[in-house]
This record gives C-alpha cells, sequence and structure tokens, in this order.
C-alpha cells in the first residue's frame, strides 16, 4: 500500500523495475473525491478547436464554461483573432426549465452578423445534454440562414474526459474537411496536425517544412483557418502530433479520403529532427531528404553549443513531469537527458496502457509512473523524491512553488516557445533559470538540508 | 445621462463568473475544510485553475467526478464515495458542498444525500460536518455563491446561545487576503474578540513550507462560528447582498444578533463609517494608528489631487466593490463615468447613486448584467482615461491606450493580487497613490521630452 495513495488508485501508481513490465491502471473515470487534475469532454473539444481564428466559438451553457476558457490559450494567429473572445449564451433559470433554443439560435443570429465568421462551432456543455436542446437541428437551420457552416460539438462535461473531447472536436472539424476546392495542392503536400501554435510554435515548424520543399495545406488547428480545413483532403499526408487530440481526424481522412498520417513531436532535438526526415521519407525524394538534412545541420549548430553550457550547469539534477498527455511526457523525458538530468517521476492525466508501457521502457529503475494524479499524490512524490524541477500547467504549479522546487510551465498559455529546435534551447533556458535561481536556497526545504 | 443599452441575447467576454465558484472561495476560509463540487469533473479543474492563477497557491477542491451513467441514475454513489475519499485523505473538519448546474437539474436533493451518507457513517469520530449550499450556475454570479456558501455554515454551524458575549461578527465578503490580514490587525487593537467569517488571509496566501499541507493552515476556527449566535453585532460588508444570501441577516432572525450593514469600507468616507460602527459597538475610540493612516491619507489628496482631478474612470467588476471604488473616486476628484457589473442583484444603481450624491458632477452611467462587449461599446463614448477593475479589462485598456489600475479578482497578468490592500486608510492610500501614478506614467510615457519632475 502506498502512502499517500486512496486505495482505488494504487493500481495507477508504479515504480520502474529494471526488466519488468509493470501494469498500469489508466484509461478511466476519475475517483471521486481525489482532486485529480483533469478537466472534462468541454474542455477537450474547446482546446483543440480554440486556435480556429476565424470561426466563433459559442459555448451554449450557463456563464461558468466559457468564462473559464476565455483567452485561455496563447495560440497565436497571423491574422483574424476572432478565438480570443468568449461567447456564451449564459443560459438562465428560465432557460433550463423551458428549453434553451430559441436563444441559442438568437445568440447564433446575433454573433454572425456582429462577426461575420467563416464558421461558428457550437458546444454544449453539461446542461445543454441534460434538458435535451436539439444542437443539430438548431445548427442546421442557422446554418442554411447564414450560408456558414455551423457546427454542433458535442462536448457534454459528463460524458467522459478529455479524450471524448477531442473526439468531439474531431467529429466536428471532420464535418468541414471536404467541403473545400482542392484544385492547385502539389503533390508533395501535408497537413498538420496536433500543433496549436502556442507562442508562434506552428509557425517555425511550417518553416522547416517549406524549406524541405513541402506545400502545407492546413494547420490544424494552430493559426487555423476554416478555408484551409474544408481543402485539408486534399493534402497527401497528414502529420499529427500528440496522442489523443487529432489522431481521430487523421483516422477518419484516412478512412474516408485514403490520407495517410504519420505521427510525430516537436519537442527535443531527436523528435524534432525526426518529424523532418519522417516526411522526406515519405515522399521519397532525395533533394528534399537532402535538404532536411541541411535544416537539422544549420539548426543544431546554432543550438547545441548553447545547450551544452546548460547541460553542464543541469546536469545529474532530477526531475519530476506531470502533463496532460503521455506523449508529450515522452518527449520531455528525452529533453531532460538531453540536458543530462534525472526524471524520476512522470504521469499524465490521460495516458494509454501503451503509452504508460513506453514510459517504462524510456525511463530509469525506481521511476515512479503515475496516470490521473492528483496534489497530495504528487507532492508527496516531489518530497520522496526530492526533485530540483517539476514540469507541468498552472495547477501543478503551486505545488512546487509551495515546496520550493523549481517549476518549468509546459502549459496552454505559456509565452515561450518550448516546440522545434529553438524550444529545445528555450526549454533548457527556461529549466535553467528556474533551477539556478538564488531563491531556492532561502526556502525552508534547503534551509533543513543545510542544518543536517 | 442614462444610454439605454441594446439588449444583446449573446454574452461576449462575462464580467462574471459562475455561482459555485464563489462558494469554494468562501469554503476555503474555513478552518481545515475542503471545498466540493456536486457535479462533473471539469467544474472543480476550471476553478481551480482560475483560482490558482490569481493567488498562486494550491487550490484543492474535490469532485464528485459525475459520469454519463451518474447523470442518469443520480450522483449520490459518487456524492457518497467522495465524500469518504476526501474524509480519508485530507482529515478535514468540515467539507463545503456545493452543487452545480448539472447536479441542480438532474434534481439530486443533496440536503437528503447527505443525510444519508451521514447514517451511513454514524458513529464515526472523525466524521466531518457536511455543509451542503446550492448554487446552479445557471442564477446569479460568484458572488452570490460567495454569501450563501457563508450563510450555509452559519446556518448549518452556530448554535443557540442564552448569553449575549461582547464578541464582534465581521462579515466582509470576498476581499483580498491581504484585507482580510488589514481587519485582523484592526481588531486586535479593540479589547473585545472578533470573528471574520470567512478568512482567507493565510488559506489563499501562506508561507512557503518545508512539508506540504493537505489543508492549508488557518480560516475561521469552527468553535468561533458555533458560538456567532452569542455575538454582540455582526457587520456585514456589501449594500447588493441579497437578504437570502446574507448571513448576517440570518445571525439576526435567528439568534436576535443585531445586524449593522455596511459598504466595504473602500476610501475615506466608508472606512469612517466602519470606525465609527467599531467605536459605538465598542465605546473605544479608534486607534491612534488608523487616525494616523487617515491623516497622511488626506494629506496625501492634497498633495496628487491636481493629477486625477476630473480623469474620466470606468470602473467595472463585483456590483459592492465596484461601489465601493467609485465611493473612492468620487473623493478624490476622478470623475466614474460608467460603473458596470456582471451581477444583478438589483441594488447597484440606488447604491452607486448614494455614494456619488454631493461630490461627482454628474451621476456616472450605472449598468448591471454587463459583459466586456458592453463596456466597451460604452467606452466608445465615455472617453475614458483610467479603468479600475480585475485583469479580465486589460483587452480594453489595451486597446483605448489608457492605463487599467488592477484590483479585485481576478489578476491573472501580474503577480500579487493576493496582496492588494483595498480597505482601510491604509487601502485608500494604495489605491490612491496607483491611481495617480498610473495617470502621471501615461502622461510622462505620452510626452515627448520624458520630464523628470511632475
Amino acid at each position: 500500500m502506498q502512502k499517500n495513495v486512496l486505495e482505488e488508485r494504487q493500481n495507477q501508481v508504479i515504480r520502474k523495475e529494471e526488466g519488468a513490465n509493470l501494469k498500469i491502471s489508466c484509461d478511466k473515470e476519475s475517483t471521486a473525491g481525489a482532486v485529480s487534475q483533469r478537466a472534462c469532454v468541454f474542455c477537450g473539444s474547446r482546446v483543440v478547436l480554440y486556435p480556429i481564428a476565424d470561426a466563433l466559438h459559442l459555448v451554449h451553457g450557463p456563464i461558468g464554461c466559457a468564462v473559464y476558457t476565455w483567452d485561455i490559450r496563447g495560440a497565436l494567429s497571423s491574422g483574424p483573432e476572432l478565438h480570443r473572445l468568449s461567447f456564451s449564451t449564459d443560459l438562465q433559470e428560465r432557460d433550463v426549465i423551458f428549453g434553451g433554443e430559441k436563444k441559442l439560435a438568437a445568440a447564433l443570429d446575433e454573433l454572425i452578423d456582429r462577426h461575420k465568421p467563416k464558421a461558428a462551432f457550437v458546444y454544449s456543455t453539461c446542461i445543454v445534454g441534460i434538458i435535451g436542446d436539439d444542437l443539430e437541428a438548431v445548427c442546421k437551420k442557422v446554418s442554411e440562414e447564414k450560408k456558414i457552416p455551423v457546427l454542433p460539438v458535442k462536448s457534454e462535461g459528463f460524458k467522459g474526459n478529455k479524450r471524448e473531447g477531442y473526439r468531439a472536436a474531431c467529429n466536428a472539424m471532420f464535418r468541414l474537411v471536404g467541403t473545400g476546392d482542392t484544385t492547385g495542392i502539389p503533390e508533395k503536400s501535408i497537413n498538420i496536425l496536433g500543433d496549436f501554435n502556442l507562442a508562434g510554435e506552428i509557425w517555425m515548424i511550417r518553416e522547416m517544412y517549406e524549406k524541405i520543399g513541402v506545400h502545407i495545406v492546413a494547420n490544424i488547428t494552430g493559426d487555423g483557418r476554416v478555408e484551409h480545413i474544408k481543402r485539408a483532403h486534399g493534402a497527401s499526408l497528414n502529420v499529427v502530433q500528440c496522442s489523443g487530440a487529432t489522431m481521430g481526424l487523421a483516422d477518419m481522412m484516412k478512412k474516408e479520403y485514403g490520407i495517410p498520417a504519420i505521427r510525430v513531436s516537436y519537442f527535443g532535438i531527436e523528435d524534432m529532427a525526426e518529424s523532418i526526415y519522417a516526411v522526406a521519407d515519405y515522399f521519397k525524394d532525395d533533394e528534399m531528404m537532402r535538404k532536411a538534412r541541411q535544416v537539422v545541420k544549420g539548426e543544431l549548430s546554432i543550438i547545441y553549443p548553447k545547450i551544452q553550457e546548460y547541460r553542464k550547469a543541469l546536469s545529474g539534477k532530477k526531475a519530476a513531469i506531470y502533463v496532460g498527455g503521455a506523449f508529450k511526457a515522452f518527449s520531455l523525458v528525452k529533453a531532460f537527458r538531453l540536458l543530462g538530468m534525472d526524471v524520476v517521476m512522470v504521469g499524465s492525466q490521460t495516458g494509454t496502457e501503451s503509452e504508460y508501457r513506453e514510459l517504462q521502457e524510456i525511463t530509469d529503475p525506481g521511476t515512479i509512473i503515475v496516470d490521473d494524479s492528483n496534489p497530495l499524490e504528487l507532492s508527496s512524490f516531489l518530497q520522496e523524491k526530492n526533485v530540483d524541477i517539476f514540469v507541468g500547467g498552472v495547477k501543478e504549479r503551486p505545488i512546487a512553488y509551495k515546496l520550493g522546487v523549481a517549476f518549468c510551465d509546459h502549459n496552454h498559455e505559456r509565452k515561450e516557445a518550448l516546440a522545434g529546435f529553438i524550444g529545445m534551447l528555450n526549454f533548457a533556458r527556461e529549466v535553467y533559470s528556474s533551477v539556478m535561481s538564488p531563491v531556492w536556497r532561502f526556502m525552508p526545504r534547503s534551509e533543513a538540508h543545510n542544518e543536517d | 445621462m442614462k444610454t439605454k443599452m441594446p439588449n444583446y441575447v449573446s454574452t461576449t467576454n462575462a464580467c462574471k463568473l459562475c455561482k459555485p465558484m464563489g462558494a469554494t472561495l468562501a469554503f476555503r476560509g474555513i478552518e481545515c475544510s475542503v471545498p466540493f463540487l456536486h457535479g462533473s469533473q471539469g467544474c472543480a479543474t476550471y476553478m481551480r485553475r482560475y483560482i490558482i492563477s490569481h493567488f498562486n497557491e494550491p487550490m484543492d477542491i474535490a469532485s464528485s467526478s459525475l459520469g454519463e451513467k451518474h447523470a442518469i441514475f443520480g450522483g449520490g454513489p459518487n456524492l457518497k464515495q467522495g465524500l469518504k475519499n476526501v474524509t480519508e485523505k485530507f482529515h478535514p473538519k468540515l467539507i463545503g458542498i456545493a452543487s452545480t448546474c448539472l447536479t441542480e437539474t438532474i434534481g439530486d436533493d443533496l440536503p437528503m444525500l447527505l443525510h444519508e451518507y451521514r447514517e451511513m457513517t454514524k458513529g464515526n469520530q472523525d466524521a466531518p460536518i457536511l455543509v451542503p449550499v446550492s448554487t446552479p450556475s445557471y442564477s446569479g454570479t460568484h458572488m452570490e455563491g460567495f454569501h450563501a456558501a457563508v450563510r450555509a455554515v452559519v446556518g448549518a454551524l452556530t448554535e443557540v446561545s442564552a448569553e449575549r458575549t461582547n464578541n464582534i461578527a465581521i462579515i466582509p465578503g470576498f476581499l483580498s487576503p491581504e484585507d482580510i490580514r488589514h481587519i485582523k490587525d484592526i481588531s486586535s487593537r479593540y479589547n473585545v474578540p472578533f470573528t471574520i467569517l470567512p478568512d482567507i488571509s493565510d488559506t489563499l496566501d501562506g508561507p512557503a513550507l518545508l512539508e506540504y499541507e493537505k489543508i492549508p493552515h488557518g480560516g475561521t476556527e469552527i468553535p468561533s462560528i458555533k458560538k456567532l449566535g452569542s455575538a454582540a453585532a455582526a457587520i456585514e460588508f456589501g449594500w447588493t447582498i441579497d437578504n437570502i444570501d446574507s448571513a448576517g441577516l440570518l445571525l439576526k432572525e435567528k439568534f436576535g444578533v443585531p445586524h449593522r450593514r455596511l459598504g466595504l469600507p473602500i476610501g475615506l468616507r466608508e472606512t469612517d463609517v466602519f470606525f465609527q460602527t467599531l467605536q459605538d459597538l465598542t465605546g473605544l475610540d479608534t486607534p491612534a494608528v488608523y487616525e494616523n493612516q487617515r491623516g497622511r491619507f488626506i494629506d496625501s489628496l492634497a498633495d496628487g489631487h491636481k493629477y486625477v482631478f476630473g480623469k474620466r474612470a470606468i470602473v467595472y467588476g463585483e456590483e459592492d466593490l465596484v461601489v465601493g471604488l467609485t465611493s473612492f473616486l468620487a473623493e478624490i476628484g476622478v470623475r466614474p463615468v460608467l460603473c458596470a457589473s456582471g451581477g444583478k442583484s438589483g441594488r447597484f444603481e440606488h447604491a452607486v447613486k448614494s455614494v456619488c450624491e454631493g461630490l461627482v458632477p454628474e451621476i456616472p452611467q450605472i449598468h448591471e448584467g454587463m459583459d466586456f462587449y458592453e463596456i466597451e461599446k460604452l467606452a466608445e463614448d465615455l472617453e475614458p482615461d483610467i479603468l479600475i477593475g480585475h485583469s479580465k479589462g486589460y483587452h480594453l485598456a489595451r486597446k483605448r491606450n489608457i492605463p487599467i489600475v488592477r484590483v479585485g479578482f481576478p489578476i491573472h497578468d501580474r503577480i500579487g493580487g493576493q496582496r492588494i490592500l483595498h480597505i482601510g486608510y491604509q487601502g485608500a492610500q494604495n489605491l490612491f497613490d496607483c491611481i495617480a501614478n498610473a495617470l502621471l506614467e501615461k502622461k510622462q510615457n505620452d510626452s515627448e521630452t520624458g520630464y523628470s519632475y511632475m
């Protein structure tokens, strides 16, 4: 029985043993009362669709769901910024009693006239699932009137976790795909799926692909545009980052349009380089591969010497990771290794069995691997392993700081690009500037340590 | 002048939060308690994230994490399992359970479910006190949720008492931890005991620690809440609190505790009233330290009045905070041109008008139930020089290239929101310095010469 872990959750926490393949329980509903760090279905849909900058994102429900997601992501746009506004039907008691369909139709009418979006996404929240508003019918009617796609996103919060939300978002986007004109799209073309252009990351990634001669049809969804998604079926290949968020869309596009997909990650040097090579490899184009090598070599020559400097300072420090999707954790484990650091704890909100198996393969013995954790567990792991830096999102940050532990923000609202080659350098700098700060020596933790 | 607002159906960039969020904040101010949301997992997580981004402190909110089958068959089993797990892991003295739109709509009867749970756990020595509060997010804002939770705590805990003590209850509403510390500081200088309910001064702004605290220390002590029925008086801040959400009125109706309703003690006059009330109740003069703060504040008004005079301000946020800030702005010669809130108490307009009386050349526009789209629309004609409110007004300030002085909650784009002092003479001093300096900075930055003296 592990201390600080609820009985129901005992098999959701393992400690890696050399050679053993331990089974971790995962992919299930959060335990009531455990203070899970997970959000809900709506959250999953909202984060995936959020960066589509010329669409109207209307949250159908009481005010909370919309207000807590206002301008929540650092997803940049090179043009329109409609996605940064928070639209809600702000359902009131009478709407709950008499139904919210009329209000929804009127709100759509008002907002579409006001903002002239290229499409509208209408998100259902918990309550909509209960009062039984027919979103499909309202959206269809408004769509006909306004001559733009109006797409229901079936994201009632209680219908599962973030993963179901990803699925609902992909379903909504898939209704756009195939409705645009694909003339003029060259053969060597891709869609970029699963990057959300936090701090301008997708612009760097696009640049790399463009340098090797690949045409990009649609960003899905970072700096995304409705018109591009409509013609995404004209691309030859889907390049998909991240485990859950947009894989569903890639799967549907494969089935419907025969477009193959490859999985990549833009975090860390190895993974970033591999993302470029994989595309060149797919098109079996020697010239493209030559350019890819050139790009990687050029980028590395800039960042590598600087990273070595950070490595000198950070080598041997202990890191803990807790992120939303396990796929991001793989890249972070490798990135810490590049800095000579030891990962002693790694966990995710929504990892799958195969992902946790892979985490076991790439981590060192003794590493704590945890699914759907909570503040009490995470704080006890940080203390047990005496970690030097914790990487996670907003909800993890105060746990680290309260205990006097350094922290690296790897959240949706970050202002530093962490993807791409330069992202690795930024990551190293972020880790360095927190770990090496003089403030930790004044924390009770170090003072207690010094007295020993 | 009163502009008629078009009646928009949709809401854009709301200037309010949802009801259960307020309840969780209030419960955080009770000693050794865990806020608990009966609903889907997302609510708790979103609110935690929102609250953490302001306070930079751990904020654990438990959830019954309802899934699809619970939404159909009822959330009772998950609620009970959640309460059991929270009890086991956190060992709380109290669990404050707020409902959500989901559980209100599926018709879960919280009091009945809790009754069943109490029966189930009968005889358990460690069983925490369970306080339910009904907070459907489709009616009211986080402020109604906050007040309703405080009232629920009094309703559940306070006991009938035969005697009347000299204890004074202060029900401050949703102020910053720094504000609450200031009230504690003030009350420590009188010769009677005070109970401040709720008290987030430590629970949402604590020191760095060697060992992680499962529940942050601090908060209003439960025995003190139990004894509130014997208090000499209850001072409750806020003109716009609905009677049915008022903990102060409950103390009066149920236990005969004299009730004193005051505005938030922001600015000179409302703070004077607060100290006068303390004097009435204790028979003691205002302690010298505060008389001195008052004197210095007034002195600073002379020093700085020119830099703020006639400047046009838009004030927005929670109704009572806006009332207090408007009162203060009127005193210092700033012209409030728009007072806006997402709340809809029906008492806002009257409260704002009464604090403006006799000090402003023209009563500002006063609007309830507003969002930032509407505020922005009105701002086009009002030509404001400065915004005063929480950080969500930043977009408007940026668009209009005017300064924003961040006060209240949330402040998501700066550090230190939990340490802002709004109340008392010291708080007025702080606000005055911030506002004057924001205007000076704007003028200096805009000047071609970049002068060195004011």
